[in-house]
């Protein structure tokens, strides 16, 4: 009996009514763990109901508690017919388990229902009790830590790195079982959402017990994903890095570790994700092999004899010299690094990383991104008895499902090879910033994979032998740090694709590659000349309706062409940005019944390491084909734009001119004319249409083209499609002047942030007429919807200019026949204007929400709780948790119905009107909290009032790995989380956008207060890796599902002290800090 | 081809008090957009109506969606699903708290029920105020009413403590919760001249001085309800025009006062027995309920018609009603010294207040 999980259920407030007749409820909580339920006694006529209850204890195994979350249902009574529900919480109480993270769950949490929303809040108080367990086979894995951030957590030290662990389950979709035809959508709902919950449960429990064995203690960057397969079931799958870390000392040390790196700047700590570079180039040929080679069918398994199955490599392409390019190193440096690597590399299945971003010294060289794509058919052969007859299913669930993890892991491991070899093709042992991702459109599924192939500091696989967190442990790098992830891994004689290699023009011993491609945040010690920007490349391919083999085999033959015109587009649109490097790139493919949807967003730079990049040459394909004029206008209109945005991105590289010849002998090249960085010579008509060239090689890119090599660039320009891709590619507007956006952690250039935070979430919807649309057309309108999305974030968002928008994440998804849908979540970050050099053009705008961001602060509260501090000083004080019971608690009844006036109230009310500086905003350090509140800072307006008695603490939600200005103290665990709500009065809730509106903003507010009940004060690395929406407008009908994860974390603001017990908001997780400390 | 589905949602709500005022004021959507446009706001940022358009639906998507709070802004502070700043959050209560002058100089005094409520759209024309506006303010005042009627303890404070308003906003709706309790009426043609605010300025001083709530703290209804007591003892007043002596004694001090003081001395002593009556009478009748009802009309009509077709100054005016009050208390046969100054205290401020064009 290795845990006692006690919860003790302590007030409601905000309940709905529901008794019409009294306006008012009777309301009562069960508090289910596993099979066992306490009830809490009802309490008659109220909304604001004080339950106050006893610890309602479970003695339960710690497997279950890894697997199952607390779930607490609010009731109303009812004396003559069936209780009605009012909603659930879902409380995850893994967090309890590591004793690290948070020791209580204590606050007020949103009753959640699935039909109507939050319908009030509760306040509940959770804890565990565990005993030491010392069996060596147990099923539970306790106490490994989980962190969805993409580095070494900044309060940590990686002893080592383990590598890649994964694992998926599957079960069946509840809302395809026989009974979902009898039952409720509300319980049909729930039973999804508790079964997702038990499945992410055991899946943390199965990765962790994996991380056990590696020795670890920690995952991190873990990436966990639900594949909603409709009938043939739910899959629920995770990858990870397992890790040994250490926890610097407790945050007093901030200034060895957080800062000590080689940029010192809080600011620039972001910056410290290294990333790896791919080529271009590779994919380009890449595409063109795997176009040639046959698609694959497998029915391997007895099982799925009836299965189809297409694999198709897309992106790197791999065929010359895999595997024997590793003898022929570059210099013995290289090969000895690499067998050393090998030796810890290759004892691991899949040298793979989830990471993007490194400790100093980790990542060696890049080769480039690798990426593998399978497109499968989902059978139901799996379910016999759901054939035909799908209800009256009788089988044992885990009868049914005890084989089907192994056909997707199968999957799986196919692609993992893939990606493996493509890796090993370009010299590489590992690949990082490794991801996965499915796209699901009946019962085809695309499985994509993606990352980025490099070579690492074998350091850092063995054993005791590192100390990645001490900074000025300088590893003997065989290259410089700064530009030693840009050299090229691969041998140069023996290249897996044509590529240009120049010497590196930083330190000119290495080569580099012409072009860089990455799937990874940007290295820290990268040096970058000018800003970055984001590149999107999108494109939409029609595709006949089909069903089965015939459209498994149709999609499998359009993705190399898709990877293959994404590719030529984000380096076209590289090269009019004279940027040549990309980071952190990500390409989705998403399929729906009549059309293929390919984003690819990646943040390009100028490394200063790469040569410039060349420009960009129109050309007609004969002479005559189109007047000179034309082309020659385009011509210009290109020219114009790649200078204006080489001002634009301030990228001003400096000339190198006196190359040494020797740079271009490795090549064969001529040195042409030309200087470096000159824009492009007149149009030359007997190239093909468009192309880039590296401004030092025109003849050579010339001659290449000339073998038919690198027709990735060349378009037809007497093609009509040809213009309208060039018009395209001239549309996409820069940010308005103010604003910066990439799809990275942080801006390269930028490192002067401010303390101006805001997470959002966009979804849009667009609805295809259902005219004979063209891809054309529907490029079109693809380019303009994501153009529009991006244009409407600057204008919401331009009170916080200077502002740069990070870490855009874009979703695409064709929910529905005519639908296209994308999904944005971002941060918008305010940075400080005068520490960059800006253009004079760019004026900022102070408007009202200025001062929204100012008294955001991390450490402020939204609300007067001073006023309890006050009122109330022996509660607050005291660090018992049932004081903080008490003050909750008579918040509750102020703020609860008027109904529930007494005179009481009154009397309170009145106390705290001479006691309350009201509304002022203040720090929540106990330091500060006694000290009387800084005058400045509360304005007469709010001096006056009051805002109530609790306080909601504020809690800052981001993308990104970190909050500028801050400094994480303390992670508290996983926020995992999975929502569905459902409507049938859909005009009713403001139509489809209310209905989604008011759902994320649910979803906010639900991760905000869990995040709040375990002490913390922020979310990072959150993201929304689902939204699944469904509409039957005509049934007035509505579905959604969200997915969101995040790490809950305590930070402080750089310039505090130290960390205090007292330093988390809320009075709650004062006590649970106290608790801690003690 | 049509964005079928499109919002926006910031962790911290994003609100921009241009647009909330539109919102406010009842402007449709594509209204806002309109007037958005012509505000500049285009240029501002690169932005397209589109992007405007969209806009503009989030933003009123949001307001919708914190109407409910608003409605008890109390929760607004411990709600969970906005995260606003507290100062944002005051700026939300206080902008929809807030009302047009036009507006509630129309509603003011009338009983706030479902009827007054449909003539709403009249009132819309007149005051060219919206009828969604005019029907916010006007549930507005009828949600606080409805609230504080039957609070104990002072009405503005009430006010302020459930509503989360600033004094200034808590004391206006003091004013309509008063006005609308004692159903005066302000709507008469010789009463157009005054505004809101001379009226919640009076009934700032009946509050304070009138109701049970001046002499007794935790009383229910303490603000709301004139001190019925106090009324019956106006009664007694009358003995300063029904008693001749008293009269002409009461006159002569005021004239000996006055004389030299002021040009306008002739029609103060002729009009002095006028005057009085007019103003004592005003108080004995105040045990009517509809003599209440009357009260500024009489007050206008009984005395500051009189005195502004003689054409008496402002100053004039203060010089007179002060020895007016004073004088009585030397009349050695006038025993309600106490009764008086209540009664006088507050007459005098209105009518301080009221008197001008």
């Amino acid at each position: 009996m290795p845990g006692k999980l006690k919860a003790k259920i302590v007030a409601g407030r905000h309940l709905p009514v529901m008794d019409r007749a009294s306006d008012l409820t009777d309301a009562f909580v069960e508090v289910k763990f596993g099979n066992t339920t306490f009830k809490t006694d009802v309490f008659p006529k109220s909304l604001n109901p004080q339950w106050n209850s006893e610890w309602f204890k479970f003695e339960v195994d710690d497997e279950d508690l890894q697997d199952e979350p607390l779930q607490v249902t609010v009731l109303d009574h009812d004396t003559y017919s069936a209780n009605d529900a009012i909603g659930k919480v879902y409380i995850d109480i893994d967090p309890l388990l590591c004793t690290e993270a948070a020791s209580v769950i204590s606050g007020w949490f949103p009753i959640y229902d699935t039909i109507h929303g939050i319908r009030g809040e509760i306040n509940v108080l959770v804890k565990v009790e565990l005993f030491n367990d010392l069996n060596r086979f147990r099923q539970s894995s306790c106490g490994v830590k989980f962190f969805c951030t993409t580095s070494i957590p900044r309060c940590y030290r990686a002893a080592m790195v383990h590598g890649f662990v994964e694992e998926l389950v599957v079960n069946e979709d509840p809302e395809y079982q026989w009974i979902d035809r009898i039952r409720t959508p509300r319980a049909s709902n729930e039973a999804r959402q508790r079964l997702i919950s038990l499945m992410s449960g055991e899946l943390q429990r199965k990765i962790g017990l994996k991380v056990l064995e590696m020795g670890g203690n920690a995952v991190v960057g873990y990436l966990q994903c639900f594949d909603l397969e409709g009938e043939s079931g739910l899959v629920v799958r995770a990858i990870g890095t397992a890790c040994t870390l250490d926890k610097l000392s407790s945050g007093s040390a901030p200034n060895t570790n957080t800062h000590t790196h080689p940029n010192t700047a809080p600011a620039s700590n972001a910056c410290n994700s290294p990333s790896k570079d791919g080529k271009e180039s590779p994919l380009a040929h890449g595409c063109r092999s795997t176009h040639n080679s046959p698609v694959h069918s497998a029915c391997n398994s007895q099982r799925l004899s009836q299965n189809f199955s297409v694999s198709v490599p897309t992106l790197i392409f791999t065929g010359m010299g895999s595997g024997g390019s590793v003898g022929k190193e570059a210099g013995p440096l290289k090969t000895l690094l690499r067998q050393q690597t090998q030796t810890a590399l290759e004892q691991r299945e899949f040298p793979f990383f989830t990471l993007t971003s490194f400790p100093p010294g980790f990542l060696v060289h890049v080769g480039g991104v690798v990426s593998a794509r399978s497109v499968k058919l989902l059978d139901r052969i799996h379910n016999p008895a759901l054939g035909n007859t799908r209800s009256y299913k009788l089988l044992d669930w885990n009868s049914v499902t005890a084989d089907e993890p192994e056909t997707r892991d199968a999957w799986w491991e196919e692609i993992r090879q893939e990606i493996k070899s493509h890796a090993k093709a370009l010299g590489c042992h590992a690949v990082v910033g490794y991801s996965e991702s499915t796209s699901i459109c009946e019962e085809v599924c695309i499985l994509s994979a993606s990352g980025t192939a490099s070579i690492l500091n074998p350091r850092f696989m063995r054993e005791g032998c590192l100390d990645i967190g001490i900074a000025d442990h300088r590893f003997e790098e065989p290259s410089p740090p700064s530009c030693g992830f840009c050299h090229i891994p691969y041998d140069e004689l023996n290249m897996p694709f044509p590529a240009q290699l120049t010497y590196c023009y930083h330190c000119r011993r290495q080569k580099v590659p012409d072009v860089l491609f990455t799937t990874i945040d940007l290295p820290s010690e990268a040096s970058v000349t000018g800003k970055g920007c984001l590149i999107q490349a999108r494109l939409c391919r029609l595709k006949k309706k089909a069903q089965g083999e015939v459209n498994a085999t149709a999609i499998s033959n359009m993705l190399p062409f898709m990877e293959y015109e994404l590719h030529t587009q984000l380096m076209n649109k590289l090269k009019l940005r004279s940027m040549n490097a990309l980071f952190g790139l990500h390409i989705q493919i998403s399929v729906g019944e009549n059309m293929l949807l390919g984003l690819a967003s990646a943040t390009g730079v100028y490394l200063t390491a790469l040569p410039a990049p060349g420009g960009i040459q129109i050309a007609g394909k004969t002479p005559g084909d189109l007047s000179n004029d034309h082309i020659s206008t385009i011509q210009k209109r290109i020219n114009d734009t790649i200078a204006k945005n080489k001002e634009l991105y301030q990228i001003n590289p400096p000339k190198l001119f006196a190359l040494d010849p020797e740079v271009f002998c490795g090549i064969n090249m001529e040195l042409n004319e030309e200087l470096v960085g000159s824009p492009i010579p007149e149009p030359r008509h007997r190239s093909r249409l468009f192309r880039s060239h590296s401004e030092s090689s025109d003849e050579v890119s010339e001659l290449d083209l000339s073998h038919g090599k690198k027709d990735a660039f060349v378009l037809e320009i007497d093609d009509t499609d040809a213009v309208e891709d060039i018009h395209s590619l001239l549309i996409d507007a820069p940010p308005p002047s103010g604003f910066y956006s990439c799809n990275t952690e942080v801006m390269p250039g930028i490192n002067t942030w401010t303390s101006g935070v805001q997470m959002f979430t966009s979804v849009r919807v667009f609805r295809l007429s259902n005219a004979n649309l063209t891809n054309q057309g529907l490029n079109k309108i693809f380019t303009d919807l994501c153009e529009n999305l991006l244009k409407s974030f600057y204008f919401k968002l331009r009170s916080m200019i200077p502002c740069c928008l990070c870490h855009l994440n874009f979703t695409v998804a064709v929910p529905e026949d005519e639908l296209i849908q994308v999904a944005v979540t971002a941060v918008a970050m305010t940075f400080d204007k005068d520490q960059t050099q800006e253009k004079p053009a760019e004026k900022p705008i102070t408007k009202g929400s200025g001062d929204t961001e100012e008294q955001l602060q991390f450490s402020m509260e939204l609300c007067a709780d001073s006023s309890l501090a006050n009122s109330q000083p022996p509660s607050k004080i005291s660090g018992v948790p049932e004081s903080s019971n008490i003050s909750s608690r008579a918040a509750s009844v102020d703020y609860g119905s008027f109904a529930d006036r007494c005179s009481t109230w009154l009397e309170l009310l009145r106390l705290k009107a001479h006691t309350i500086r009201r509304g002022s905003v203040k720090t929540i350090s106990s330091l500060e909290r006694s000290s009387p509140l800084p005058d400045g800072r509360s304005r007469s307006l709010r001096s006056t009032r009051s805002f109530g008695g609790t306080s909601v603490t504020v809690v800052k939600m981001t993308p990104l790995s970190f909050l500028p200005g801050t400094r994480i103290i303390k992670y508290l665990g996983i926020i995992n989380m999975f929502f569905i709500r459902e409507t049938t009065s859909l005009r009713e809730e403001g139509g489809v956008s209310g209905f989604l509106h008011s759902f994320i903003a649910e979803v906010f507010a639900m991760v905000r207060a869990h995040v709040a009940a375990l002490g913390g004060n922020a979310v990072v690395s959150y993201s929304m890796k689902e939204c699944v929406f469904m509409e039957n407008p005509n049934k007035n009908q509505a579905q959604c599902l969200i997915n969101v994860s995040g790490d809950a974390v305590i930070c402080v603001r750089e310039s505090d002290p130290e960390a205090t017990p007292s330093m988390t908001n809320s009075a709650q997780s004062c006590s649970s800090e106290t608790d801690t400390a003690t | 081809m049509a964005v079928e589905l499109d919002v926006f949602v910031g962790n911290t709500t994003i609100m921009d008090e241009e647009v909330y005022k539109l919102w406010l004021d009842g402007y449709t959507v594509n209204d806002a957009v309109k007037v958005r446009m012509e505000g500049g706001v285009m240029e501002e940022c690169e932005a397209s109506a589109d992007v405007l358009l969209s806009d503009t639906m989030d933003q009123y998507r949001t307001f919708q969606m914190c109407e409910r709070l608003l409605h008890s802004p109390a929760k607004l502070a411990n709600q969970l699903l906005f995260q606003i700043t507290p100062h944002r959050q005051a700026v939300l209560i206080e902008r929809y708290y807030a009302f047009d002058d036009a507006f509630v100089r129309e509603v003011l005094g009338k009983k706030l029920s479902k009827g007054t409520k449909k003539d709403l759209d009249d009132i819309s024309a007149k005051t060219s105020v919206t009828l969604k506006s005019c029907r916010r303010q006007f549930d507005n005042f009828k949600r606080v009413f409805k609230v504080v009627e039957e609070l104990k303890g002072p009405l503005v404070e009430n006010i302020r403590q459930h509503f989360l308003l600033s004094d200034k906003l808590g004391r206006d709706y003091a004013a309509i919760v008063f006005f609308a309790n004692n159903r005066f009426e302000t709507g008469k043609r010789k009463l157009q001249y005054l505004t809101f605010q001379d009226f919640a300025f009076c009934a700032g001083q009946l509050i304070n001085n009138w109701t049970v709530g001046a002499v007794d703290h935790m009383v229910e209804d303490m603000d709301v309800d004139l001190d019925k007591e106090f009324l019956q003892e106006l009664k007694e007043l009358k003995i300063l025009i029904t008693d001749k002596d008293l009269l002409d004694q009461h006159k002569s001090l005021v004239c000996t006062a006055l004389r030299g003081k002021t040009k306008a001395f002739n029609e103060m002593e002729a009009n002095f027995k006028n005057l009085s009556r007019g103003l004592v009478n005003i108080a004995a009748k105040l045990t009517n309920t509809k003599d209440v009802r009357d009260f500024f009309i009489d007050l206008v009509e009984k005395f500051i018609e009189p005195c502004r077709s003689d054409r008496w100054t402002a100053a004039d005016m203060r010089l007179y009603l002060t020895h007016y009050t004073n004088s009585a208390h030397i009349l050695d046969t006038f025993k309600h010294q106490v009764v008086w100054d209540r009664y006088m205290g507050v007459i005098k401020s209105c009518i301080f207040k009221m008197y001008h064009d």
